[in-house]
């Protein structure tokens, strides 16, 4: 959106929007203890599916580098905590930010070797796919790493070890991450690196000719989304407190972590917030009230449908509605300035 | 290292990459004319599957004479699958259309869940039990008519692309699609149709692996990482690739299990899957689609 643009009417549509910002946020603080232990849950895991699919934003949404093996982060960044944790003693927090690092130097070189040989679309996409698949049968056979059996993280209640005797700290946590990083997109996509990014996504070969070093900020984009990845990957580890190759490397992970990004909308600041919101109750409320078959059926429905009817997502959709009624009250109206297009070149 | 152990790996490698070889040229054909990457490929194999189990269980019929059935079914259900489900996406961006794909997996996944259980099963054909003898190699039976029936399905599917109408079509589909359109094919008729012929051949695939494998609901995802890597190496759309790309992989998937332990005989795979990708990503014949 245009800043110079920004007339009366939207500047008080823009107060309107903070204060209820402000509220949700408030709500969001306050209102979780409230709750019992089974939408508790389910609140975590959806603020989950928004911090994980915000993070393959970063990298397939607004750098347009299109991943299809996130679980290649997740997953290192779930082993890298887990194995410091039960093998060394060092608390996950640590390990934590010691398995983002470790993913985001495997970003780098997953990145190095598919921009420099060029990878682009499906084959870039097949490329992370295989590189999941190698860590998975990887941890699958080195015993080093659990093997098949995976690591159980003993349980414990020391906040010192990412341990908590009261689910809600898990939420806070979550909550957290979710609200930086959904922070984080919204202020890279008004940034010069987030500018540079959408100007790589919609013609590589325009942006460079203006002088932006693509394979650079390609690299930024996907070492950046592969550490918040990682990350994601060690909350996962002390919630449950078990993990294993299937549940970390697994090509399911990186479907779960795509799936609310693209169906919210990708490449927008809301798009995965409104697609995990959406999805993630439903799948849990059809699995609780079918049996998990047929829920699964219902959920694979909803996404062929979305797909098919609001290929742009929904947040995409609502975007492109918005931008249809401004220009009816334009023409009603003409002293009124539409607010630029959204979704095209910008996030 | 026994010279024997070798040799039957490299036989039984052989004869397994015939297989992929069949599960890969439906998956590049399907990519040649629409620029799809079809993930719900191993589903449409799994399905091929459920009906020569069936078909041998209830009725008892000859597991290689419900290769029709199968073919047949699959031919229809994939062409339905392309005309409601796929041809509204054609133009739309990468990510949704393997997201689709992906949907359409998770769908027949789950209904075979609903209908079938997720239990294990796998057929007992008398007459295949015994292997054959040559030299001191032991050839499994129903894994050497797999290959002679791939070999068979392939020809008159490369007979139907070259010398048919309907192939020339194809043909030009995938070269052109507007083009195609202009000298009066029916574009749309055609994806459906190619669509259908790659899920046939998923179809005819998992009919052929069912004397040796076993079927569940989620088998599909075995053989479609595999599939990718062969139509990959043999270059998306390349039809004579994607033999030659099948038996490449089957033969480094069974030699290099002689040497790995447990399943890291994939990973061979997957990092030859990774070399192949980066250093000539359009196949190893260059023919393939670029991008």
């Amino acid at each position: 959106m245009s800043e110079t643009k920004v007339t009366t009417k939207t500047k008080k549509f823009g107060n309107f929007t903070s204060v209820a910002l402000f509220f949700l946020l408030i709500a969001l603080f306050l209102f979780p203890p409230l709750l019992d232990s089974y939408y508790l849950n389910l609140l975590i895991v959806i603020v989950y599916g928004i911090y994980l699919a915000q993070c393959w934003n970063i990298m397939s949404g607004l750098a347009g580098q299109f991943s299809f093996g996130h679980a290649t982060f997740f997953g290192l960044g779930a082993y890298t905590s887990s194995l410091l944790f039960t093998k060394a003693g060092l608390t996950p927090w640590l390990g934590m930010l010691t398995g983002g690092a470790v993913a985001a130097v495997m970003g780098l070189f997953i990145g190095f070797l598919a921009f420099r040989y060029r990878l682009k679309g499906h084959y870039f996409a097949l490329a992370t796919l295989a590189f999941a698949e190698i860590f998975r049968v990887l941890a699958l056979n080195w015993r080093f790493m659990g093997g098949a059996m995976g690591i159980l993280i003993p349980l414990g209640d020391q906040p010192a070890y990412f341990q908590f005797k009261e689910t809600i700290y898990f939420y806070y946590i979550i909550l957290i991450m979710a609200l930086f990083i959904t922070f984080l997109v919204y202020r890279l996509g008004r940034s010069k690196l987030g500018l540079y990014l959408v100007a790589i996504r919609e013609n590589e070969e325009a942006a460079e000719a203006l002088g932006v070093n693509s394979f650079r900020y390609k690299l930024a984009a996907v070492s950046l989304s592969a550490f918040l990845t990682a990350l994601g990957g060690t909350f996962y580890a002390q919630l449950y407190s078990y993990i294993d190759p299937e549940l970390t490397f697994g090509s399911n992970v990186s479907v779960n972590i795509l799936t609310p990004a693209i169906i919210g909308g990708v490449g927008t600041v809301w798009g995965p917030v409104v697609g995990s919101l959406v999805l993630t109750p439903i799948s849990e409320f059809t699995r609780g009230a079918l049996s998990s078959g047929i829920s699964m059926i219902v959920y694979g429905l909803i996404i062929i449908a979305v797909i098919i009817y609001l290929p742009e997502g929904i947040v995409g959709f609502i975007q492109k509605i918005w931008r249809r009624r401004a220009i009816l009250r334009q023409k009603a109206n003409p002293a009124e300035t539409v607010p630029g297009e959204i979704q095209k070149g910008g996030i | 290292m026994d010279v024997n152990a070798i040799f039957q790996a490299f036989t039984d490698g052989l004869l397994m990459g015939g297989v992929y070889a069949l599960i890969a040229v439906g998956l590049t054909l399907i990519f040649g004319v629409m620029q799809i990457v079809n993930f719900a490929h191993g589903a449409l194999m799994m399905l091929g599957m459920y009906i020569t189990y069936w078909i041998f269980t209830l009725l008892g019929v000859n597991p290689y004479l419900s290769l029709i059935a199968s073919i047949g079914a699959l031919f229809i259900i994939g062409f339905t699958l392309q005309r409601f489900l796929l041809d509204p996406i054609l133009q739309a961006p990468q990510h949704n259309q393997l997201l689709l794909t992906l949907g359409i997996m998770l769908v027949l996944e789950n209904i075979a869940l609903v209908l079938w259980s997720p239990d294990f099963r796998a057929i007992k054909v008398d007459w295949l039990e015994q292997g054959i003898l040559m030299g001191s190699v032991v050839v499994n039976k129903p894994r050497l008519l797999a290959f002679v029936f791939t070999l068979l399905i392939t020809a008159a599917l490369y007979y139907i692309l070259k010398r048919t109408q309907l192939g020339r079509a194809i043909q030009a589909t995938s070269q052109e699609r507007e083009g195609a359109s202009l000298v009066g094919i029916n574009v749309r008729r055609i994806n459906g149709i190619a669509f259908g012929i790659g899920a046939a051949c998923a179809g005819a695939a998992g009919s052929l692996v069912m004397p040796f494998f076993f079927v569940s609901p989620g088998v599909g995802s075995v053989f479609l990482l595999r599939a990718f890597v062969v139509a990959i190496l043999g270059g998306l759309g390349n039809f004579g690739g994607a033999l030659v790309g099948g038996l490449i992989i089957g033969l480094a998937e069974s030699l290099s299990a002689l040497f790995l332990p447990g399943s890291l005989k994939e990973m061979v795979v997957y990092m030859l899957f990774v070399g192949i990708l980066l250093v000539r990503p359009t196949g190893l014949f260059g023919e393939g689609a670029k991008q």
